[in-house]
């Protein structure tokens, strides 16, 4: 007890302890006040957070990528589709109807870990032989790479389903053993944990237990000699090469945990949504994770599960829903006439505000970079050297500084 | 004997896996040329020309907009990702400019010459103003920031510019008047060529020519070239490094916005999303020709335009796009200073 006490008073200033705490607090409470809430009919919001646990495992693994090692990847989404298409080859039906004639059906369990170890594969070839590019021209290659694979994917003919993409995945199942003697019996405290899209609760626990396996691992990471060795190459990749950072390892490293941590998250979202298309994957999926990330305090793991969170409530709740909202607030307070579209012209309100998405994401990004920088999280070693750069940049040769 | 051992063995076993992705790009490269060649002789003459015609009026165009890209980045190492949408803007903003000049898509003749000169006039203008804006709204402030800050103020950027075309004119593809000769111009021996790609390559030439003369020959072109080699030598010597980019700044958004119009009547048909895409080919064409170069993206430009034209007409149009993606990797990690780059000291 003694033990508790002193661990809160010691982290009683520390962001990140506070926002473990609430993450772990929010994620137990969130499924009985969304019923609660909604009268027992939240089912479908359980499973946004679900989806919104995607991007949130995706965001902590480009953080490893971009915050630990400073790489910049803008076709990360790559690594999430080859992730996704990889779950849809081994657990479908699929691969019977191609020459191979052969379906696969390795279960869930496993197949999520041949999406992450494909995706790894993935991205040490990528990483190969363009990680001795400087910083924007790895840039640009990873965001040639994340055009190159969903494309790919659409043309692949009979062996990626084309078009259309893939359907019909295989469901993750748990086996009696796990179950317990409760399976198949409908007690009201203990449920039947079956993954159907009527029990959308049953991904949401997944996907926690998920994201919290995945923080410990990148954390201990992080705290490694591994991710000392990130972070010396991301402030000074000479340095670190002349005090003996093997720099090639290391970043390939990097790129690949990122990658097999979206790899996961594409294996774990192939199977929730039972279908995959190449449509999912464009370049507005890596720049959402990347603003996340940056939104979230770069560097630093919580962070970038705030911005994943907070980014994800804007973009996939607030803004999908705002228009019905103001349509409705408009006829409420008696301005009927915005609702209606006029041939050639004011297309209706509603319309109007889920066009203008595309601007308020804009706007999003740049208020983030010039109004705080350092994200709503930031790593504190990181928010220490933003504070030394501006009085350095007077002194020290551009050279120097990365 | 041993001699001649030690020096087989220095041909065959020192293969690293260097020289090994070289002579496997050497390859892939050969074996595209010689399959390109094959469909080329199959289908006869006519056909290549036209292609090659569209190829290089395709590639004017991302030459012009490849000419922001380069120097942007030449001066501030900053890909402009807003370039792409700035291009798109001088499209919807000349097709909305129209009724001011007197055009309407059923003028055609000699009499839309002087009033598509003030459109291209307007329109350069506009785009220049916007970018100019952009800069010093979005990247100035970020000058000594990290450089990831300034790259994704860039991608918000051009979302901003795309959400705002997409809430002008909605999703749609836009008709844009066909004022250019439709007919084809005979080269003899049964070879033409279309009128229309005539011109649009003849007007692009015209402007980078321009530019080039500008760049070397101008007070603020030196300028230019001085802020670029460095920034605070120049500033040293008297340079208003400010003026300076934002300079850049507006002949590259001019000369966009040029390629704009250019591409509306070229194509006749603009959607607020193009813009991005065409933007990434462009990019592509600029670091093609080695980033930072003038005359190389404008090289880059004519290559990637006769590339991407020969995949669609030869090839499957499906496969471009990775094609032309592909040869952008390629050249990163085979030649990353491009065709007529030269080795840049990281900075």
């Amino acid at each position: 007890m003694s033990r508790v006490r002193t661990w809160f008073q010691d982290n009683r200033r520390n962001p990140n302890a506070i926002a473990y705490s609430v993450f772990i607090i929010a994620a137990l409470l969130y499924p009985t006040i969304v019923q609660f809430w909604t009268g027992g009919n939240g089912d479908y919001l359980v499973g946004i957070a679900a989806d919104g646990g995607i991007y949130m495992l995706m965001a902590i693994g480009l953080n490893v990528v971009v915050g630990f090692a400073g790489l910049l990847d803008l076709g990360y989404a790559a690594f999430f589709a080859i992730g996704s298409y990889t779950y849809a080859e081994v657990a479908s039906y699929h691969l019977g109807v191609t020459p191979v004639d052969h379906a696969l059906h390795i279960p869930f369990w496993l197949a999520l870990f041949v999406g992450m170890f494909i995706a790894a594969s993935a991205g040490a070839l990528l990483g190969a032989p363009t990680l001795r590019l400087r910083g924007d021209y790895l840039a640009i290659v990873t965001l040639g790479f994340g055009e190159i694979v969903p494309i790919v994917f659409r043309n692949g003919g009979i062996w990626t389903g084309g078009v259309p993409g893939i359907s019909g995945l295989d469901v993750p199942t748990l086996p009696g053993w796990f179950q317990g003697p409760w399976i198949n019996q409908n007690f009201a405290w203990v449920p039947d944990f079956r993954f159907t899209t009527a029990n959308l609760t049953a991904y949401y626990v997944l996907m926690v237990l998920l994201i919290g396996m995945t923080v410990v691992l990148v954390h201990n990471l992080y705290n490694s000699r591994l991710g000392r060795a990130w972070m010396a190459v991301r402030e000074d990749e000479t340095a670190a090469a002349a005090s003996g950072v093997n720099t090639v390892t290391v970043k390939l490293l990097a790129f690949s945990i990122g990658a097999a941590t979206s790899g996961f998250a594409g294996a774990f979202y192939g199977a929730k949504l039972s279908y995959v298309s190449s449509e999912n994957f464009s370049f507005i999926v890596s720049v959402t994770v990347l603003a996340m990330v940056v939104l979230g305090g770069m560097g630093n793991i919580p962070g970038a599960m705030l911005g994943a969170a907070v980014l994800y409530f804007i973009l996939f709740w607030l803004l999908p829903s705002a228009p019905s909202q103001v349509e409705s607030l408009a006829s409420s307070v008696g301005l009927d006439f915005l609702n209606k579209a006029v041939p050639n012209g004011w297309p209706g309100i509603a319309e109007e505000i889920s066009r203008s998405k595309y601007v308020i994401f804009g706007l999003i990004l740049v208020g983030i970079m010039l109004l705080r920088p350092q994200g709503l999280l930031p790593s504190q070693i990181r928010k220490q050297e933003l504070k030394h750069e501006e009085h350095e940049a007077l002194t020290v040769p551009r050279q120097l500084q990365s | 004997m041993a001699e001649t051992v030690q020096r087989l063995r220095g041909t065959f076993f020192t293969l690293n896996v260097n020289s090994l992705l070289n002579l496997a790009g050497g390859i892939a490269v050969l074996v595209a040329i010689i399959a390109t060649l094959q469909r080329v002789f199959e289908s006869g003459g006519t056909y290549f020309f036209q292609t090659l015609g569209f190829g290089l009026a395709q590639g004017a165009i991302f030459a012009l907009v490849a000419l922001g890209y380069t120097m942007v980045y030449g001066i501030i190492e900053l890909i402009n990702f807003a370039h792409g949408d700035v291009f798109t803007l001088g499209a919807f903003f000349s097709l909305a400019m129209m009724p001011l000049f007197g055009l309407n898509p059923s003028s055609s003749g000699a009499g839309v010459i002087l009033p598509l000169l003030g459109l291209f006039v307007i329109t350069m203008l506009f785009c220049a103003l916007v970018n100019i804006t952009i800069e010093r709204v979005a990247y100035r402030p970020l000058r000594h920031a990290p450089r990831l800050a300034p790259l994704i103020t860039a991608i918000g950027m051009s979302s901003l510019l795309e959400g705002v075309m997409f809430i002008w004119r909605g999703p749609f593809n836009l008709a844009y008047p066909d004022f250019l000769p439709e007919q084809q111009l005979s080269l003899g021996g049964g070879i033409t060529i279309a009128a229309k790609a005539v011109f649009v390559i003849i007007l692009a030439l015209i402007l980078m020519v321009g530019l080039t003369f500008f760049i070397n020959r101008s007070k603020l072109g030196k300028a230019m070239r001085a802020t670029a080699q460095d920034r605070d030598a120049a500033q040293l010597m008297g340079i208003n490094i400010n003026r300076t980019i934002s300079a850049t700044f507006f002949i590259g958004a001019a000369l966009a916005g040029a390629g704009g119009i250019i591409y509306g009547l070229y194509y006749n048909s603009v959607a607020a999303f193009d813009g991005f895409a065409y933007g990434l080919y462009a990019f592509t064409a600029a670091v093609f020709g080695g980033i930072g170069n003038v005359p190389g993206a404008a090289l880059g430009g004519f290559m990637i335009g006769v590339i991407a034209a020969m995949s669609d007409g030869y090839f499957t149009v499906a496969w471009t796009r990775p094609l032309i993606f592909g040869i952008l990797i390629f050249v990163l990690v085979f030649r990353p200073t491009g065709l007529l780059g030269m080795r840049v000291p990281e900075k």
